[in-house]
C-alpha cells in the first residue's frame, strides 16, 4: 500500500521523454531535468574550481559578486515574485552589516561589539536584525501598492542613512565606517593566509552561503508562498478574492526580502573592505533594482547573473580605456571611467527594459530554446 | 519670534521651489499614472545649462532658454525610453525613468567642472530686514516666480486648446482618443512642461551658492510634497509645496532645541517624516482622488 501509493506519488521517467512528468511532483521539482541537473552540478563544480585558477583581486570582485547576489534575491522575492518595488534595499543590507559587525566586533573596540566572531553566528544575526526591522517598517508598506511603496521606501533609505550617519558608536560615522566582522569557522580565521589565500578561502565561504540562500529562495519561490506572492503580483485584487492574505503575504515578502538583504549585509564588509554608512544610500538601491532587472525578474539565476554583472562593472569600466582611448582613468576629465560606470547602470536598466525585458536569464532562455530545436526554427 | 518668521520666510522660498519641481511630477503622473524619477536630473541639468548660458545671454534670458533646451531634452527622453513602453505595467516605465535619471545626471555632472559654477542670479544672498526678520531676496523671487508660473499653467490648462486636451486625457485617455486628442502629443507636452518646470527650480534651488552636485537631491523632497498635495493635484502641489518647504525650515531652524542628542541638522528629514505620517492617516494626500479599487 504504502510502496504502490509512494511510487505514483514520486512517478518515473519514460526513456527517450525528458520533458514528460508522470507526476505532479516530478514537475515541481527544483531541477526537473536531467541537463539541468548536470548543469547545476557543472556550474557549482566549476564556481568551486574558480579560486585555485583566477587571482586573487578578481577573486575579491567575484566573492563582492556573490555577496551582492544573496540581497538580489532578497529583493527578487519581494519585486520579483510578489511584486513590490522597494527602492529601500539598501537600507536593510545596512541594518544587517551593522548588526553582524557588533555582533561580531571587538568588545574593546572603538564601536559597539559583543566578539562572538563564529561566522553562524554573526551571518544569522544580520539577517534577523534586517528581519526584524522589516518586519516594522512592513505594516506601514503592505497598505500602500505600486509606486506609493517605491516614494516610501526611497523616504526609509534617507531615514536610516540620518542615523546610520548619526549612531557613530554602531557605525564609525561617515567616511569612517567600523571594522568588518572577523570571519571566524571552528576556531580557525579565514583571514590569515595559510594554505590557501584570504580571498580564495572567503570565496568559498560566500559561494557556500549563497548556494544554502538560493536553494531557500527557490524553494521559497515553489512553495504556497511563492504561489501566493504570485498571485499578488499578477493581479492583487484576484489573489484576494481567491484567498490570499494580502498584508500577511506582503509582510511575509518583505520579512524575507530583508533577510536576505540582511545576510548580503553581514558579509559585505568582509568581500569588499569596510566602508562609510553614506554608501548604503539611494545608489546602493538602484544597484540591487539594476541586479533584479538585468538579470532577471522571478528568477533565482537571473540574480545570481545580474549581480556579478553589476559587480564586475567597475572592472569592465576600468577596462574600457584600453579599447575606446576616448575614455580616461583620470578623475578630473571627462568622460572618465566612473563616469562611465554609473552611467552605465542607468544605461543597462533601459536597455533591458526596452529590449529584453525578461534580463539575462531571458537571453539563456532564448540561446536554449534555439539549440532545443536546431535546426528548425521552431 | 523674529527668529520663526525668519525660518518661516526661508521655508516659503524653499517651498516655492518644490511647488515648481512638485507642478512637473503632477503633470506627468496626470498623463501617465507614472512617477518620473527622472526629475532630479532634470533640474540639476538645468541650473548647469543656465550656468554656461548666463554669461552670455545674462540671467534672465539664460533661464527661459535653459528651460527650453531642458524641456527639449525631456522630449527626447520621452520619445525614445518611455514611449516605447506606453501600456506596460507602471512600475516598469518608473524604473525606465530611474536609469534616465542617472544617465542624465553623469553626463549634467561631467560639465560641472572643478571650479564652483554659478548660475549668474541678479539676487545672491542679500536680504531685507524687517523688524529684525530676515528676508532672503532670492527665496521672495522664488516664490513670485512660483506664482507667475502656476498662474500661467492655470491660463494653460484652462484656456488652451492643449491644456484642454489635457485634461481629457487625464481624466479618461480612451474618451479623449475617441474625441481626436493625441495622446500622443499629451505625453510628449508633459514630459516638456515637466522638464522646463524642473530646470527653473534647479535655478532658483542653487541661486546664491554655487551649483552642489547633490542639487538633485533637493529634487527627491518634492515627491513628499505630492504625497501630501495629492499625486493627481496640481493644487495640492502648491498647498504641499508651501506646507513642506516650512516645515522643513523650521525644522532646521530649531533642530538643536529639538533634538539636542543629534549633531547632524535633520532639516532635510522633515519632508520624508511628513510624508509618513500622511501615508498612515490619509494615503491619498490632502486634494487627491481617492484610489477606489473595484473588480
Amino acid at each position: 500500500m504504502s510502496t504502490s501509493a509512494g511510487k505514483t506519488s514520486k512517478g518515473h521517467r519514460v526513456m527517450g521523454r525528458p520533458d514528460l512528468y508522470t507526476s505532479y511532483r516530478q514537475d515541481m521539482a527544483m531541477l526537473n531535468t536531467r541537463p539541468k541537473q548536470l548543469g547545476v552540478l557543472a556550474i557549482i563544480a566549476v564556481a568551486a574550481i574558480l579560486p585555485l585558477t583566477v587571482t586573487d583581486d578578481l577573486l575579491k570582485i567575484l566573492g563582492t559578486g556573490l555577496v551582492l547576489a544573496i540581497g538580489a534575491i532578497g529583493l527578487n522575492l519581494l519585486t520579483g515574485y510578489a511584486g513590490q518595488v522597494s527602492l529601500g534595499h539598501a537600507f536593510f543590507v545596512g541594518v544587517g552589516a551593522y548588526a553582524a559587525s557588533a555582533v561580531a566586533g571587538d568588545p574593546d573596540g572603538r564601536q559597539i561589539g559583543f566578539g562572538i566572531d563564529i561566522v553562524p553566528v554573526w551571518i544569522l544575526a544580520g539577517g534577523l536584525a534586517a528581519a526584524v526591522t522589516g518586519a516594522i517598517v512592513a505594516p506601514l508598506a503592505t497598505r500602500l501598492r505600486g509606486l506609493y511603496l517605491a516614494i516610501v521606501t526611497l523616504g526609509l533609505v534617507f531615514i536610516g542613512g540620518y542615523f546610520f550617519n548619526e549612531w557613530r558608536d554602531l557605525t564609525g560615522g561617515p567616511q569612517v565606517g567600523r571594522e568588518a566582522p572577523a570571519p571566524v569557522i571552528l576556531g580557525s580565521e579565514l583571514t590569515r593566509n595559510g594554505a590557501f589565500t584570504q580571498e580564495q578561502k572567503l570565496y568559498w565561504l560566500f559561494l557556500v552561503v549563497l548556494i544554502i540562500c538560493a536553494v531557500l529562495a527557490r524553494n521559497i519561490g515553489r512553495s504556497r508562498i511563492g504561489r501566493a506572492f504570485a498571485a499578488v503580483r499578477d493581479r492583487d485584487v484576484a489573489a484576494g478574492v481567491m484567498g490570499v492574505d494580502l498584508s500577511r503575504y506582503k509582510l511575509i515578502a518583505f520579512v524575507l526580502s530583508s533577510f536576505f538583504a540582511g545576510v548580503c549585509g553581514s558579509l559585505l564588509f568582509v568581500a569588499n573592505g569596510t566602508f562609510g554608512p553614506e554608501r548604503f544610500g539611494l545608489l546602493l538601491s538602484v544597484q540591487f533594482i539594476a541586479m533584479v532587472l538585468i538579470g532577471g525578474v522571478a528568477t533565482v539565476s537571473g540574480s545570481i547573473m545580474g549581480a556579478m554583472l553589476i559587480a564586475l562593472l567597475p572592472r569592465i569600466a576600468s577596462e574600457l580605456p584600453g579599447f575606446l582611448p576616448f575614455i580616461t582613468s583620470n578623475a578630473n576629465e571627462h568622460p572618465n571611467i566612473f563616469e562611465v560606470e554609473l552611467a552605465l547602470y542607468g544605461l543597462l536598466i533601459i536597455a533591458f527594459l526596452l529590449f529584453e525585458p525578461r534580463g539575462l536569464f531571458g537571453i539563456w532562455m532564448r540561446v536554449r530554446t534555439y539549440w532545443k530545436s536546431f535546426p528548425f526554427s521552431y | 519670534m523674529t527668529g520663526f518668521l525668519t525660518a518661516v520666510s526661508s521655508g516659503v522660498g524653499q517651498g516655492s521651489i518644490y511647488i515648481l519641481l512638485a507642478l512637473g511630477f503632477v503633470i506627468i503622473y496626470k498623463s501617465m499614472q507614472v512617477i518620473s524619477f527622472a526629475q532630479p536630473a532634470f533640474m540639476m541639468a538645468g541650473a548647469i545649462l543656465v550656468s554656461y548660458l548666463a554669461p552670455r545671454l545674462g540671467f534672465w534670458l539664460a533661464v527661459i532658454v535653459g528651460a527650453i533646451g531642458i524641456a527639449a531634452v525631456a522630449l527626447v527622453v520621452e520619445r525614445l525610453a518611455i514611449r516605447p513602453m506606453v501600456g506596460k505595467q507602471v512600475f516598469v516605465i518608473a524604473i525606465i525613468t530611474i536609469g534616465v535619471d542617472i544617465v542624465v545626471r553623469v553626463i549634467a555632472g561631467a560639465f560641472v567642472g572643478a571650479d564652483p559654477r554659478l548660475v549668474g542670479d541678479p539676487w545672491g544672498l542679500d536680504a531685507w530686514n524687517v523688524g529684525g526678520v530676515t528676508i532672503q531676496h532670492r527665496h521672495v523671487a522664488a516664490l513670485v516666480a512660483a506664482t507667475i508660473i502656476v498662474l500661467l499653467l492655470m491660463l494653460f490648462f484652462q484656456r488652451s486648446p492643449l491644456g484642454l486636451a489635457m485634461r481629457a486625457a487625464a481624466l479618461d485617455q480612451e474618451a479623449a482618443m475617441a474625441q481626436g486628442v493625441s495622446v500622443g502629443q499629451v505625453f510628449a507636452i508633459s514630459w516638456a512642461l515637466a522638464g522646463g518646470l524642473a530646470a527653473i527650480a534647479g535655478v532658483f534651488a542653487s541661486a546664491g551658492n554655487p551649483i552642489d552636485t547633490n542639487l538633485w537631491v533637493v529634487a527627491l523632497a518634492a515627491l513628499p510634497v505630492i504625497i501630501l498635495g495629492g499625486l493627481d493635484s496640481l493644487g495640492g502641489a502648491v498647498v504641499g509645496g508651501l506646507i513642506v518647504g516650512v516645515v522643513e525650515a523650521l525644522v532646521r531652524a530649531y533642530h538643536s532645541d529639538l533634538f539636542p542628542g543629534l549633531s547632524t541638522n535633520s532639516g532635510y528629514l522633515a519632508p520624508y517624516v511628513v510624508m509618513l505620517l500622511v501615508l498612515l492617516l490619509r494615503p491619498q494626500g490632502l486634494f487627491g482622488t481617492k484610489e477606489v479599487e473595484r473588480v
